[in-house]
């Protein structure tokens, strides 16, 4: 009797997680769409805390306990930590999290591997008699979710030391996909000679953990540069799948039908990132973003490139007609969105027509920039995407490039040889004029020279992109 | 081979359960615009926190002195926690930017 309230009850919540998954996926109702899945969540751990009651079976109160008091611990940490990150931080905030989430399945299967003995007097007799087959469904999920829960967690661990800097992009692996492959044997073989066995053999348990979230790092340290967002993207699939496993190991529904909702949409998810760079899912697994980059550098450094000043640019921008201003990570880096939304306003109140060119992957990852943007009040209609963009650019009068860098490098088009050919890019010198706000002269984030800023019509305006913007702001005023 | 036949003979239902959940899932998210790439991954990153209910199961059928087993129990419930707690609220702070322009 209380198996089926539970599962019916369970049915629910699975359906309130579609609900909110289809409403996140639209603009409109993409807010609701979350709080709805929210609530499904609610739902589910109720319905998972409860289940004794509803099944009629006794537990000691210390188990809750322990449950409570770890819920509210990681609830409070969680909410602590999503209030206080910045808007800029948010990716590698997101990789975190999911790294946690990863953590959380290793711990089950471990756990669930540890404590595995044959069920029952049957199951006694067996392993006296020298056959307790642990070539099991459950035995499997447990292997299967110990082993993607713990590349989830090292390799969100790995993206988000790279992500927030503390990891330098170039620390690689010698030989990174010999050891990717050698490692992944060694998984398998480890598992079989686990589930070959006939009783639970401990120390292979825990090499096969090692040896598991050592191929988190394996897998995940030689990618770097823009493609770190598709693979959080495929991380976070990852742990959905092994939600589903850990679901597999105890028959539980929501957690089979939430963690693949989770794992098929992300899959889906990373494959729409890589359309968006023009990138196959492989040659991003296989890693090298940047890793190439020597290559494409030339041998333009004698080239010389010329420099704007706040006052020449503000007047100039006074008297244009059409500006499109390009932001990049930069921008966001140094919080220069406020001002650049106020910079924005008063050429406003000057009759200049601006809009803004979202590249894709502009900012860390896919929308990143939008809600940057949208952050400090930018008008939505202002927005542009790619192709408008580049339709829009030929009869722009001046493009304000700012902290960007790999999405308007022409070498994406003219250099084969380019760890970014291919990629679709902003036609920023297209424009009348371009103007580059930089700190230096240094390389973008995928490490390569940009044609672009030795163009005839570009200019560089060095220094924080907050200070020139603000510098800019004040000369708009003198002008 | 016969092993193979075994389980998916077992767990039928289970495995339909999962090929048409993959594809609910594929569907949801077919025609999701770039702008919504990152509150969405964040938000399906929250929805993998459904693995706290297996570190909940896992106590719940724990034997009251097998201390390992709580203990290791609690610290996944807490991570997961972090991760369900902290990615819908995220979301919702990313979400709630883009709400703030329609006046």
């Amino acid at each position: 009797m209380g198996k089926e309230i539970i599962d019916f009850l369970y049915l629910i919540s699975i359906i309130i997680f579609i609900i909110g998954m289809k409403g996140l996926s639209n603009p409109a109702t993409a807010r609701k769409g979350n709080l709805v899945a929210g609530a499904g969540m609610g739902l589910a751990i109720l319905i998972a805390l409860l289940t004794p009651m509803l099944a009629g079976t006794a537990v000691s109160m210390t188990k809750y306990v322990f449950i409570i008091i770890a819920m509210a611990i990681g609830s409070g940490v969680g909410l602590v930590a999503s209030k206080r990150v910045a808007m800029t931080a948010m990716p590698e905030m997101v990789s975190l999290f999911n790294g946690l989430g990863g953590a959380t399945a290793m711990l089950i299967g471990f756990i669930e591997l540890k404590n595995y003995a044959p069920e029952g007097v049957a199951g006694k007799l067996a392993a006296v008699a020298g056959h307790a087959d642990l070539f099991t469904g459950s035995v499997f999920s447990s292997v299967f979710a110990l082993f993607i829960g713990a590349v989830s967690f090292s390799g969100s661990l790995i993206a988000w030391g790279k992500l927030n800097g503390s990891l330098r992009d170039n620390i690689k692996l010698p030989v990174p996909q010999i050891i990717n492959v050698t490692t992944l044997i060694a998984v398998f073989v480890l598992s079989y000679l686990i589930m070959a066995g006939n009783e639970m053999n401990f120390t292979l348990l825990i090499v096969l953990t090692i040896v598991s979230l050592f191929y988190g790092v394996a897998f995940v340290s030689p990618i770097g540069g823009g493609d770190m967002p598709v693979v959080i993207s495929l991380l976070n699939s990852f742990t959905g799948i092994g939600a589903t496993v850990a679901g597999l190991i105890y028959g539980n529904n929501i957690m089979i039908v939430g963690g693949i909702l989770v794992g098929a949409s992300g899959i889906l998810l990373t494959i729409l990132m890589c359309e968006a760079m023009n990138r196959s899912l492989i040659s991003v697994v296989i890693g090298g973003f940047g890793a190439s980059a020597s290559s494409a550098s030339g041998s333009g450094r004698e080239e010389v490139v010329k420099e704007a000043t706040p006052s020449d640019l503000a007047i100039q921008l006074k008297y244009s007609e059409r500006v499109v201003i390009v932001p990049g990570y930069g921008l966001a880096v140094a919080q220069a969105q406020h001002v650049c939304h106020e910079l924005e306003q008063v050429l406003e109140t000057e009759g200049v027509d601006v809009k803004y060119a979202i590249h894709p992957v502009a900012g860390r990852m896919p929308g990143h920039m939008n809600v940057l943007l949208a952050e400090s009040d930018v008008d939505y209609d202002k927005l542009m995407e790619l192709e408008p963009a580049n339709d829009a650019f030929n009869n722009t009068d001046v493009v304000l490039v700012i902290g960007a860098n790999d999405v308007v490098n022409p070498a994406a088009k003219s250099d084969a040889g380019s760890p970014i050919y291919g990629m679709p890019i902003l036609d920023v010198e297209q424009a009348k004029n371009v103007v580059v706000f930089k700190r230096s002269m240094g390389t973008g984030y995928a490490g390569i020279q940009n044609p672009l800023f030795f163009g005839d019509r570009t200019k560089m305006l060095f220094g924080d992109a907050k200070k020139s913007l603000g510098k800019l702001k004040e000369e708009l005023a003198n002008a | 081979m016969e092993l193979i036949l075994n389980f998916i003979e077992n767990n039928l239902a289970m495995i339909t359960i999962l090929v048409l959940a993959t594809f609910v899932g594929i569907e949801i998210i077919a025609k999701v615009p770039t702008v919504l790439h990152t509150p969405l991954m964040s938000g399906s990153n929250a929805i993998s926190g459904v693995v706290v209910i297996g570190a909940i199961i896992m106590i719940l059928k724990a034997d009251d002195a097998d201390y390992i087993t709580l203990v290791v129990g609690s610290l996944g419930i807490a991570l997961a926690m972090v991760n369900v707690v902290g990615g819908f609220a995220v979301t919702n702070r990313m979400l709630e930017m883009f709400k703030k322009k329609k006046k």
